[in-house]
């Protein structure tokens, strides 16, 4: 898959900014605060319908402005696809499928982005939910359905958990406690069966990646950190064998989670568990290794989608990899591993503010990032 | 801010379900132009619903009696009973005309974040009624949400015990639309809901 166009309309610092991508390499050279990072991010949500750095659509919009929009053109399988969504402070959000009104979540996931950026050294140092949304950013893009069941299971997380405070204190009362726990149980272990699916898929291309980056021979691995043991369950291929094994949990911990008033079973509670040689890696790992393992999870993700296609047509699934602000972070052996990487993949966008700190040996086409308009290099 | 009747009628208006303060002042000013004899038959309708609508004593929905016009039809069948959260459900299954039953409006679906439980509901009633009237299938037509889908699982579990024959309305694909281009929760879920034809 190739972005050839795209398109910010009042979207963060742009008022209106149209870039015509060139196959291949594609970097963005620009000052800091220039708006590189804008467009990266431009470009992430309209694949995935979601900022990798806000949660809340608001702020990405051009402040004043009440509405922003990001366009762009997705070359697949033969087909020229024109995608569009519209940001709507108050409102809601409206999307466009070759000019045509459709639901947004329609468009989601029909451009495929991995981005890699200098906050990526949080999915191995920081807290579990960074992982947690790692993974259900992947979930959701091998298996478009599920985002309805995590939007679902939060809802249900957060009423189970209103419950659970009034209930605080007051003995044995239930009042459809139970209803809670079966509706918990069962998208909970929707989840769990995807994320474990998608940690196995995983796990070989982020050791591949691993192993290139850091050549010193110890592995890394990763691992499904359930709060509650399912993978036996899993394993087993029994119809219900999951939902049993929450439920069960649930009736172990119900006396505690009245007790506090907090929802304390489910895989809102789970981790990655990332380990480098025999230890873990949040804890434990170099700051070095911490980048390598970071590296190998975005480049182990972006191998296991080229590899897949995904649910839409054969294997028109490569995304399109985005490296942000990153080789200034590597050192010269990260770099280079990361740039041979690079080398080989259909469409790679860069951004760096100096231009010494990309590998000559990257190529492609340069644009200057500048006072809110990108113009071409030479 | 307003001076003190302009800003009352805001502040009144910005009550009302749905309306925000930009609205209540857009209606507000609205209603400061508008013909006097406009408003005063608007006022009159607002004090003719409440003096002679109320809710029906059977079955929660609104009525200019004691019971609504659903259950005073002596030609609906008693048999099958649509269980709803509010009575804007009753006008909406009103409109396709497909059922020929009565209805239970529970006045709204059990929600803990708003603080309400089984206990606020209209259940106790509906299980009177289920006690004494020939009710032979109960259809559960509750919102396709979280909250809808927890109220209908709460009532097929206790009314499970009572031998009726309880259903689900099926969640799925809108009327009209096109399979290719059903997005894929809502597809994902008609598959789930599917059905036995033959
Ligand atoms: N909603 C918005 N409206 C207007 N300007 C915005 C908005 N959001 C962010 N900006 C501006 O965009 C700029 C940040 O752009 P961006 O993060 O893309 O920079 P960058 O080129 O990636 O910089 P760096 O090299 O430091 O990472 C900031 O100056 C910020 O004020
Ligand atoms: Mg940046
Ligand atoms: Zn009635």
């Amino acid at each position: 898959m190739r972005l050839s166009r795209i398109q910010l309309t009042d979207f963060r610092s742009y008022s209106d900014l149209r870039i015509d991508l060139p196959p291949g390499m594609t970097t963005l050279l620009g000052a800091n605060g220039a708006g590189k990072t804008n467009i990266v991010e431009a470009i992430r949500y309209l694949g995935t319908l979601s900022s990798h750095r806000v949660s809340t659509d608001a702020s990405l919009v051009r402040a004043g402005e009440s509405r922003g929009s990001v366009m762009g053109i997705v070359e697949k399988a033969g087909r020229s696809l024109a995608i569009e969504i519209t940001i709507v402070i108050g409102g809601s959000n409206s999307a466009r499928l070759n000019r045509a009104p459709v639901r947004p979540r329609e468009i989601a996931g029909i451009l495929r982005t991995v981005v890699f950026s200098p906050e990526d050294i949080d999915l191995v140092k920081g807290e579990p939910g960074g992982r947690r949304r790692f993974l259900d950013d992947l979930c959701v893009t091998l298996s478009p359905v599920l985002a309805g069941d995590l939007a679902d299971y939060e809802r249900v997380v957060r009423q189970r958990g209103a419950l659970l405070k009034a209930l605080r204190g007051k003995g044995s009362e239930t009042s459809a406690l139970e209803i809670w726990d079966e509706k918990l149980a069962t998208l909970g272990a929707r989840i769990l069966r995807a994320r474990i699916e998608a940690i196995r898929a995983l796990v070989p291309y982020v050791s591949a990646a691993y192993a290139d980056i850091d050549h010193t021979g110890t592995a890394c691995s990763l691992r499904y950190g359930s709060s509650v043991e399912v993978e036996a369950a899993f394993d087993s291929g029994q119809a219900r064998g999951i939902e049993e094994a929450l439920l069960e949990a649930l009736a172990r911990e119900g006396p505690r989670e009245r007790e506090r008033g907090v929802c304390l079973v489910g895989p809102h509670r789970d981790d990655v568990v990332l380990s480098i040689g025999d230890l873990p890696a949040r804890g434990y790992a170099s700051h070095g290794e911490s980048w390598s393992a970071a590296l190998a999870l975005r480049l182990g993700t972006y191998s296991l989608l080229t590899a897949t296609g995904g649910p839409d047509s054969g294997k028109d699934g490569e995304p399109v990899l985005i490296l942000d602000d990153v080789f200034a972070e590597l050192d010269g052996h990260r770099r280079a591993a990361l740039a041979e990487r690079a080398s080989t993949a259909q469409q790679v966008v860069v951004t760096a503010a100096v231009k010494a700190d990309v590998p000559a040996a990257l190529g492609g086409s340069v644009f200057m990032v500048d006072g809110g308009k990108v113009t071409i290099d030479g | 801010m307003y001076d003190g009747a302009v800003q009352d009628l805001i502040d009144e208006l910005g009550h009302l379900p749905g309306i925000g303060p930009k609205s209540a002042q857009r209606i507000a000013f609205h209603l400061l132009s508008t013909d006097p004899s406009d408003v005063r038959r608007l006022v009159e309708t607002i004090q003719t619903v409440k003096e002679k609508v109320r809710f029906c004593e059977v079955c929660g929905n609104v009525a200019e009696g004691e019971r609504c016009r659903v259950c005073l039809d002596p030609r609906r069948s008693d048999e099958v009973l649509c269980v709803v959260e509010e009575a804007k459900d009753v006008v909406a299954i009103e409109r396709t005309r497909e059922f020929r039953g009565r209805y239970h409006v529970l006045g709204g679906a059990i929600d803990p974040m708003a603080g309400i439980g089984p206990d606020d509901l209209r259940i106790k009633d509906l299980i009177a009624r289920l006690g004494n009237e020939a009710v032979r299938e109960v259809i559960l037509a509750t919102d396709p949400n979280i909250e809808g889908e927890a109220t209908a699982t709460y009532l097929a579990r206790i009314l499970a015990p009572l031998g009726l024959r309880v259903t689900r309305l099926a969640s799925g694909l809108p009327v009209g639309g096109d399979l290719e281009y059903a997005d894929e929760v809502t597809l994902g879920r008609a598959f789930e809901g599917r059905r036995v034809v033959t």
